[in-house]
């Protein structure tokens, strides 16, 4: 079973894990990820904006839901994504894979995030005592979906 | 068609949308690229670097040699950037 759900408003990223694991369906491993607004002393983030193309974001992550659960075998996956704007300290993504076993689970979790940030139409944009600015695209971030094209 | 735009090729084309009529010989999303560019300064300057620009028709990511056919929507956006 998947899930997908974008939304502005924020989201309990405990009480979704609780919900998610109470439906286990006999599998052994879950495994969790929630993604944060950073801040930090030295390049201080004031608010995060993200902008999103909804209709093309359920479309891309629905594809990268349904890759994640036949790659990994997955007995259920979820994917939270905000957009709007947030406040350091606030969950943007949640991504949540449940399989027989531990190693499926970490993998499509990773997967699914490697995935979301390159893949998934969101856009994001700092605000900073500087002023507003658009967080670019990372190298690093396309390398790591890479590797999961050369098989595995 | 209609053609949509975000983030920052929205902000320096200051419109998140237009309808478009372009000629026959726009074929492909990178003819259309280039057409955009001839129209005016600004997304002359936006999109001077088609490889920063990615694109979609009717909310499927395509590349720069779909052609256009008959998608009724087409959306150019920098890399993407969720998680």
């Amino acid at each position: 079973m998947q899930t997908v759900r974008l939304q502005q408003a924020p989201f309990d990223p405990g009480a979704e894990t609780n919900a998610f694991l109470a439906e286990s369906a006999g599998a052994g491993a879950a495994v969790t990820f929630t993604g944060l607004v950073r801040t930090s002393p030295g390049d201080p983030v004031q608010t995060l904006t993200l902008e999103c193309y909804r209709e093309l974001a359920e479309n891309q992550i629905g594809a990268m839901v349904a890759e994640a659960m036949t790659r990994f075998s997955l007995l259920r996956a979820t994917v939270i994504h905000r957009y709007g704007t947030l406040r350091p300290g606030e969950p943007i993504v949640q991504v949540m894979a449940m399989a027989p076993h531990r190693g499926d689970a970490f993998a499509g979790a990773e997967f699914l995030m490697d995935y979301l940030k390159t893949d998934a139409p969101f856009w994001k944009q700092e605000q900073t005592p500087d002023g507003p600015r658009w967080v670019d695209a990372r190298e690093e971030d396309s390398a790591a979906r890479d590797r999961w094209s050369s098989d595995g | 068609m209609k053609l949509l735009y975000f983030a920052w090729l929205r902000e320096r084309l200051n419109r998140d949308e237009e309808e478009i009529d372009p000629p026959a010989e726009v074929v492909t999303v990178g003819d259309l690229i280039q057409w955009l560019r001839g129209r005016d300064e600004a997304a002359d300057l936006a999109l001077q670097k088609p490889e920063l620009v990615k694109a979609a028709l009717d909310a499927k990511i395509v590349r720069h040699d779909a052609p256009l056919g008959d998608a009724k929507v087409v959306a150019l956006f920098p890399p993407m950037t969720g998680g």
